[in-house]
């Protein structure tokens, strides 16, 4: 049992019913690292979806743009335990990138510039769930938050939403990513408060 | 040696350095002693529960049940407000240490010793100078002080009048003192050249500071001759307080 | 959005603590050596990134991960696949 320290408050812990269980409100955007943020120039920039078979699509940086996008206003949420409510980013929804995929895949593997991966079910990144995030706030994402170009699933902790990402693979079977093989919960749903493998 | 579990440390005392930043002297029952250079871990709890810890350094050598930290305030923190504001003498934290065996300097020693600081990073290098004050050495000791203006100088009075056989040299990167000699400025080559010992005499090199100081501070002493085998390094996170 | 010393790390001295609370002797000063690049060193001279939401020590000379540490509140994951070995002090004994 720890011992209390007098006075001691911490951060604000309320927010109403748009906070998930054990988060507090932030309004600055705080930015954690794994390791040295990659410098990626757009002109080299490129994003790949690679089916279960082996079959590769790409997209340079200008074929994104092209594409239709969308503009949603949305709460993130950091297993670091802090919230932000009504983030606002551009990007392109994950269903027009996977339109013309033919996969029976049911995980997905993401993966990004500099080394990092994450792993989810291929059915959260359809239906309207996830974007390849490139503008926030109205401006280009920096690349300490990820930019050029990140993944935004917002309706799982943060760390899903991987920074500078750079394609994702479909597989048949779940491959845990960065830090789902390092304790971390393997689906992270806010509001069932899985951070940790087992909670 | 076993493995690291918490104490509790209640505050006796406390000295103001700087209007931002204050020293705490605990008493923390059963405590094993340290070396210079060692840090603890600080574990705040809230009534609700909440609970968050914090890395220090130690700024004094092995006094019995007491240790001292010297505990700057970051804006918008979290843990360093309560240390600096809040916390009244008789009030109680959560200790754990001491840890670190790399970053350490050793009483019995007799190697020369350069120390370079960055701001809040003379900490660590202080309790290797009281250390050496506590042991009676007679280890050459030079400390060359980055620092902002004159106004955040920690231990400013105990350092005003150095121990024999330790050389201090300050380093202003905004604003000197009046009649200062050196332009204020960042650290140069020349500062950590300066009057001290050259490379020849093989000095132990301790850098702790922010990460860009410590960084420019290990690369001028490798220009300088310094071999990078000697020089331990120890960085503040990106994370504050 | 203002983002603190974007590429900022501690030395691996910084993993003392988090160490310590798994380990008898103290792994900071044990000498390890990179799988990814050969390179041996202390734990101490280690970039360390972190400490949310995990501890990651990469090898100052490659830039490759050697050590993550994720300590949830009952349970602490360890992962050393980037260490090929570390060499632990032990002082001297007789027995040898």
């Amino acid at each position: 049992m720890a011992i209390i320290s007098r006075g001691f408050r911490g951060r604000a812990r309320e927010g109403g019913g748009k906070l998930p269980p054990g988060q507090y409100l932030t309004d600055d955007f705080p930015v954690l690292s794994a390791g040295p943020t990659p410098r990626v120039d757009t002109d080299r920039w490129e994003f790949t979806v690679e089916t279960e078979s082996g079959q590769a699509h790409r997209w340079s940086w200008a074929e994104l743009l092209a594409l239709p996008y969308e503009t949603p206003t949305v709460d993130i949420h950091c297993v670091t335990k802090w919230s932000k409510l009504g983030t606002t980013w551009r990007g392109v929804s994950l269903d027009v990138l996977l339109e013309d995929v033919e996969s029976a895949a049911d995980y997905a593997l993401v993966h990004s510039y500099g080394g990092y991966t994450t792993n989810l079910p291929l059915e959260d990144l359809l239906d309207g769930k996830a974007w390849i995030a490139y503008r926030y706030e109205g401006e280009e994402i920096t690349p300490a938050h990820g930019g050029p170009a990140r993944l935004l699933v917002p309706h799982l902790y943060f760390w899903k939403s991987a920074k500078w990402v750079r394609g994702i693979r479909l597989l048949d079977e779940d491959w845990p990513g960065f830090w789902e093989t390092a304790g971390y919960h393997d689906y992270g749903d806010p509001w069932r408060e899985q951070r940790y493998q087992d909670d | 040696m076993r493995r690291l579990a918490w104490r509790v440390a209640e505050l006796t005392a406390i000295r103001e350095e700087t209007p931002t930043a204050r020293t705490l002297v605990l008493r923390v029952p059963g405590w094993p002693g340290h070396l210079a250079g060692q840090h603890v871990d600080v574990r705040l709890t809230a009534e609700d529960g909440y609970s968050t810890q914090r890395s220090y350094s130690l700024a004094g050598p092995s006094d019995g049940e007491h240790v001292e930290l010297t505990v700057q305030r970051v804006p918008g923190g979290e843990v360093s407000p309560y240390l600096t504001e809040v916390m009244e003498v008789g009030d109680q934290v959560e200790l754990r240490g001491p840890v670190g065996g790399w970053f350490v300097w050793e009483p019995a020693a007799k190697t020369p010793v350069l120390l370079v600081a960055g701001g809040a990073g003379v900490v660590p290098l202080m309790a290797m100078i009281r250390a050496r004050r506590t042991a009676g050495s007679r280890a050459p000791f030079r400390l060359v002080y980055s620092l902002r203006d004159p106004g955040q100088a920690y231990y400013a009075d105990e350092l005003r009048h150095p121990d024999p056989g330790l050389d201090v040299t300050r380093v202003y990167t905004r604003t000197a003192p009046d009649g200062f000699a050196r332009r204020p400025g960042r650290l140069t080559a020349a500062d950590l050249a300066g009057s001290g010992r050259p490379p020849e005499y093989e000095p132990d090199c301790y850098v702790c500071g922010p990460t860009g100081f410590v960084e420019k501070a290990a690369e001028l002493l490798v220009s300088l001759g310094h071999e990078p085998g000697r020089i331990r390094t120890e960085r503040f996170g990106p994370t504050g307080g | 959005m203002t983002a603190p010393a974007q590429d900022g790390y501690q030395d691996g001295n910084a993993l003392a603590g988090p160490l310590g609370e798994l380990f008898a002797v103290d792994l900071t000063v044990a000498e390890c050596r990179c799988a990814g690049c050969g390179l041996a060193g202390p734990v101490a001279s280690l970039r360390l990134y972190g400490p949310a939401p995990g501890l990651v020590a990469r090898c100052p000379g490659c830039e490759e991960v050697v050590l993550r540490l994720v300590r949830g509140p009952g349970s602490a994951w360890l992962d050393l696949r980037g260490a090929v070995t570390l060499r632990i002090p032990l002082g001297s004994e007789d027995a040898f």
